[in-house]
């Protein structure tokens, strides 16, 4: 398989990566290089194989229902670009 | 109203055509007091931005830790809807940026749900278990609610509140099997009494903590399903009927013009009654899902389910058979047991020594008349089921007659006096004492000479004014029964 | 009065305690050495008052005896860790001007042990990379030189270059690092360093930007075992805040040390011995083995079959957990934003501004494998392959309790010297398979190259077994009598 410059733009598009003709011309052999690379797994028989769900034996823990947090609004806003009011802001969005 | 148990069908100018609609419930899991994924406070109507953890906000490094009452709140609802419980289940993002998503991505359940399939009955005819239909339920899974934008208070820029964002939802996902805006209004109804019977989500659907995505197709009988569009985040059951309406028929005639429909995600608009296309995204959607890696699978032993199985309440369908089973009609059962603080507060009425079927209808006709003038829900009723029990005691014993029982329940209404009180204060008791009722009787044969001449000669329809000029006279207390008996004697 | 910045955490932990230096003068020490060696790029923040309030409030203590087990110990803290009101940017522009208001477990963990923080050191952008040459904040240079004639500036390795460059020239007594395919092990061992990446879920996660979530492990970078040992019983530990966490005690690392191998039966990989490989190398594995051999242990030949797709696999898992945890960086809540048209325009501005090149080609490939069509046939294959690497190693494990083999395919490489991604990749060819397997592993320093750069071994133990790992390390440290110490040029 390998990947087109179309391709390449429509996962920039995806990934929301602005990108110029000349890095995306760049990218598509680095990024084919890369993949031509990662398909060597393909000789590997995974027939019934499972994917690997857990890195380790260890159980998902479920916490209490108990209200711990927030009543921070400085914080959360601390460090935004834009913020008014107590919201974030962003150019605005018409659905 | 049209009659809801008929075959729904669209007549386009080619013929008959049928809808097909499956639903997708968004139901917030409003039993917990704290987000799935976060410890921020998930109640409704607070500051903006206030409800919001690091995790919420998404900072660098923040992970999410479940919310073990999620995951049980879930499960009941399983449970109840007689779904299969996935033993081992997984999180999953589904990636996609928007301002809501702080994350870029809402960890959610594809490839291994918390809850398989299951089933939910409908009636559509309360009185008639023809109607009744079996809508299969796909999936449920778990997923994080988003935050809110705001549109309208900056000319060039939308402000993001994220107090919702991770607040849990259930995704109810339902079989394409409703073939009527009928049988979808009933289903929803129905799914929102359940949910609230479990105590999982309050089905709330004006502050949002209930909504619906409404997959609309449409084909001629007997063939294959055709494409669907996605109505979404729809609030109200009218609403989900009428996006069904609205959505078939714009189908059909797309159709019939020789156009076709493309699979496309559309809204609501409730002030014109109809559906749009949304605003076309900039490129097609495509999710990326894939297991969380911040997450492990989540296990659940047989002892977990097992809880969650023993704290069910008795269910609504599992309450009407019980309420039928001690003679009350089908109707009432299906009314009484529609709405969980109904059922509740009926039961207690039962439980107070109340006799079923009278205090069936006493319920339906005099207390839901009450509320209704009071411009009362349920969990407001002013009157407590013991004191409900203790006047209908009244009318069985005899001791006030039905019409007088009005009365009383009125004055019980506006004072908050007890029944027995009302009655023994007011010398509202029913008499059974043949001089007294002879004597009235007399008296009102006497004023009335001439209708006892018109009786006499052939009227018979004028023996129900001689009873209730008689009632008039002795106040309303007098035992009905003995008063036609009395007056029988004397007439005939 | 002596160069106190010479000494090891264990030296100074003994000095402090018996009151023959104070945690003042560790400090300021500390602090000139880092203002002196700004030529090295090691540091993006200096935080020389957090280490001296630190060091005052050891000295405080001391007098009450009531002091944690750091006290008095000024470290050094990657960039990735987030830290309460300081600068944290994982060596992107996209965090620039970030202060987060919360502080991570670990580096929490290591001030309630009394350490004090001497700045942020840099990295590789959000830890990827394996030569620190893809921070946005210029590269760290190596404190150490070739021997012959060569003035070329060398990388410290990555993407804890910043941690290795600084524990090695002296202006951090040890270092946080984080291993997500390597990124302790590798640059400790271009620096002449311990370092080790511990079982996946021993140290929290919380409040470490993430790269890979499945592989991020945070770990201590140090100048001898003892002193990793000392850093990581501070650092681990159960956190509820982190669900993949384990729940169990941290073991007496320290307490428990000893170079005896008695009993146990080392794992040599044959599939580590891999062409291009070059012979000094293979030759300091082969004199490892004779150590942990003269130690007590029994070498034993085991097969890693899959190791060779271990970092294919790995360049399909990394990049795809990235691109997702890396979508936060908007430009709506924190962060470098890049006012452009709608919304979408300026996600998208904001982060092509923001990202350098690496992280944008991970973003891509990460994208690329998980969409639609392509996900069963990338991703979901390499969580197969993940699975018989796991597999491989258990079954390892039954013939043997401890693995050997090289750090790095090389010693330290120039600036500027390796700009193809895919041979850039290859550095971790012996670090990935443990990171992929959630197991502990180290690096120590093993000797100099012909260039006189430093050369680690590589030790890989079972799930949870950081004493056994800890333990031929010091074996080998006991022999390998590494005291080589860069020349001091900055
Ligand atoms: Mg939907
Ligand atoms: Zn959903």
């Amino acid at each position: 398989m390998s990947v087109t410059a179309e391709q390449v733009r429509h996962i920039a598009r995806l990934a929301r990566l602005e990108m110029s003709e000349e890095e995306l011309e760049r990218l598509v052999p680095e990024l084919n290089n890369i993949l031509d690379w990662v398909e060597q797994l393909g000789e590997v028989d995974t027939a019934g194989v499972e994917p690997l769900t857990a890195v380790v034996p260890n159980a998902l823990r479920l916490r209490d229902d108990q209200v711990t947090d927030g009543e921070c609004r400085d914080e959360i806003l601390g460090n935004a670009p834009v913020a008014e009011h107590g919201f974030f802001a962003v150019p605005k969005v018409i659905e | 109203m049209a009659d809801a148990t008929a075959p729904f069908c669209i007549s386009g100018a080619t013929g008959e055509w049928e809808v097909v609609v499956g639903l997708e419930v968004h139901a917030q899991i409003t039993a917990t007091a704290s987000k799935l994924f976060s410890g921020a406070a998930t109640a409704y109507g607070a500051e903006p931005n206030t409800q919001v953890s690091l995790v919420d906000a998404a900072m660098p490094g923040m992970l999410p830790v479940p919310n073990r009452e999620c995951i049980r709140q879930a499960v009941r609802t399983g449970l109840a809807l007689d779904a299969v419980i996935n033993r081992w289940s997984r999180f999953d993002r589904k990636n996609y940026f928007y301002a809501d998503l702080p994350q870029g991505y809402q960890i959610s359940q594809l490839f291994h749900p918390l809850v398989g399939e299951g089933e939910v009955e409908i009636l559509l005819d309360e009185n008639d278990e023809a109607t009744a239909r079996r809508i299969g339920i796909e999936r449920i899974h778990v997923e994080q609610d988003a935050g809110k934008l705001m549109h309208d208070q900056h000319a060039t820029m939308s402000y993001v509140d994220l107090n919702r964002c991770g607040v849990a939802l259930m995704e109810i996902v339902s079989r394409p099997d409703m073939r009527s805006p009928a049988e979808a209004g009933a289903y929803l109804r129905k799914l929102r009494a359940i949910l609230r019977y479990v105590g999982s989500c309050d089905g709330n659907m004006e502050e949002g903590s209930m909504r619906a995505d409404v997959n609309v197709s449409v084909r001629r009988p007997g063939e294959p399903f055709g494409t669907r569009t996605e109505t979404k985040n729809v609030n109200s059951v009218r609403f989900v009927m009428a996006t069904i309406e609205h959505e078939a028929r714009r189908q059909v005639d797309l159709i019939e013009e020789g156009g076709t429909i493309v699979q496309e995600t559309r809204l609501f608009d409730p002030d014109r009654g109809v559906t749009r296309a949304l605003r076309s995204k900039e490129d097609a959607h495509d999710y990326r899902y894939f297991p969380d890696p911040d997450l492990l699978p989540l296990e659940l032993d047989e002892a977990f389910v097992e809880e969650c199985r023993a704290s069910l309440p008795e269910l609504p369908d599992a309450k009407r058979k019980r309420y039928e089973g001690v003679g009350i009609t089908p109707y009432n059962a299906a009314v009484l047991t529609a709405e969980v603080e109904t059922a509740r507060w009926f039961d207690a009425l039962l439980e107070a020594g109340a006799a079923p079927a009278q205090a069936a209808n006493w319920v339906a006709a005099e207390l839901f008349g009450a509320l209704n003038r009071l411009g009362k829900s349920m969990e407001e009723c002013p009157v407590a089921p013991a004191s409900a029990s203790e006047l209908l005691g009244l009318v069985a014993d005899k001791t006030i007659s039905t019409t007088l029982s009005k009365q009383v329940f009125e004055i019980m209404l506006e004072t908050g006096e007890g029944a027995a009180e009302i009655v023994e204060k007011r010398g509202l008791k029913q008499t059974s004492d043949t001089g007294a009722i002879d004597a009235a009787v007399d008296q009102v044969l006497a004023a009335n000479t001439d209708k006892v001449e018109q009786y006499k000669s052939g009227k018979p329809q004028l023996f129900g004014f001689f009873v209730g000029e008689v009632m008039k006279a002795m106040a309303g207390k007098a035992n009905p029964q003995v008063v036609n008996e009395r007056l029988r004697a004397k007439l005939d | 009065m002596t160069d106190l910045t010479t000494l090891t955490i264990a030296e100074l932990r003994d000095g402090f305690r018996s009151g023959e230096f104070t945690a003042r003068e560790i400090a300021e020490q500390y602090n000139s050495a880092v203002a002196a060696a700004r030529s090295l790029n090691a540091y993006t923040v200096e935080t020389p008052d957090d280490a001296l309030a630190a060091a005052d409030a050891a000295d405080k203590a001391r007098q009450s005896a009531e002091f944690g087990p750091l006290a008095g110990i000024p470290l050094g803290i990657k960039d990735l860790f987030a830290t309460r009101g300081v600068d944290t940017t994982s060596g992107s522009r996209i965090l620039s001007g970030f202060k987060p208001p919360y502080e991570s477990t670990v580096t929490a963990n290591l001030r309630s042990a009394g350490a004090g923080m001497l700045g942020k050191l840099n990295m590789d952008e959000f830890a990827m990379g394996s030569s620190n040459e893809t921070s946005a904040y210029g590269p760290v240079i190596s404190p150490w030189r070739r021997r012959e004639g060569s003035n070329a500036a060398l990388t410290p390795g990555g993407s804890s270059g910043g941690s290795a460059a600084a524990v090695a020239a002296n202006i951090a007594a040890g270092a946080t690092g984080t291993d997500t395919g390597g990124s302790i092990r590798q640059p400790a061992a271009f620096a002449g360093i311990c370092g080790i990446k511990p079982t996946y879920g021993r140290c929290s996660r919380w409040g470490i930007v993430a790269f890979a979530s499945s592989l991020d492990q945070a770990g201590p970078m140090a100048r001898t075992v003892r002193d990793c040992a000392i850093l990581l019983e501070a650092m681990a530990g159960f956190d509820p805040k982190d669900s993949t966490s384990f729940d169990v005690p941290v073991p007496p690392w320290e307490g428990e040390l000893s170079g005896d191998l008695r009993g146990k039966r080392v794992g040599i990989p044959k599939e580590y011995r891999i062409d291009g490989v070059p012979a000094e190398i293979n030759a300091l594995w082969d004199r490892g083995i004779e150590w942990l051999r003269d130690a007590g242990a029994q070498p034993v030949e085991i097969s890693l079959a899959h190791t060779r797709y271990a970092l294919p696999t790995y360049y399909i898992i990394a990049p795809a957990e990235a691109s997702s945890n890396l979508a936060r960086y908007d430009g709506v809540r924190y962060g470098l934003r890049v006012e452009a048209d709608g919304l979408n325009g300026m996600y998208s501005a904001t982060r092509a501004a923001g990202f350098g090149a690496e992280v944008k080609r991970r973003i891509m490939i990460g994208t690329y494998v998980l969409s639609a069509g392509f996900y069963e046939a990338y991703f979901t294959k390499a969580q197969k392959v993940r699975s018989l690497i796991k597999r491989d190693f258990a079954a390892a494990f039954e013939q043997c309790d401890l693995i050997l083999t090289p750090t790095a395919p090389s010693a330290a490489f120039g600036i500027g010297e390796t700009t193809d991604p895919l041979a850039m990749y290859l550095n971790d060819v012996f670090a990935v398979p443990a990171s992929l397997a959630g197991l502990p592993a180290m690096s120590v320093p093993g000797g100099l190259d012909a260039q006189g750069l430093p050369l680690g071994l590589h030790l890989i133990g079972r799930e949870l077994d950081e004493q056994g790992v800890l333990n031929a390390g010091l074996a080998i440290e006991e022999r390998a009598g590494f005291t080589a110490k860069p020349q001091r040029w900055w």
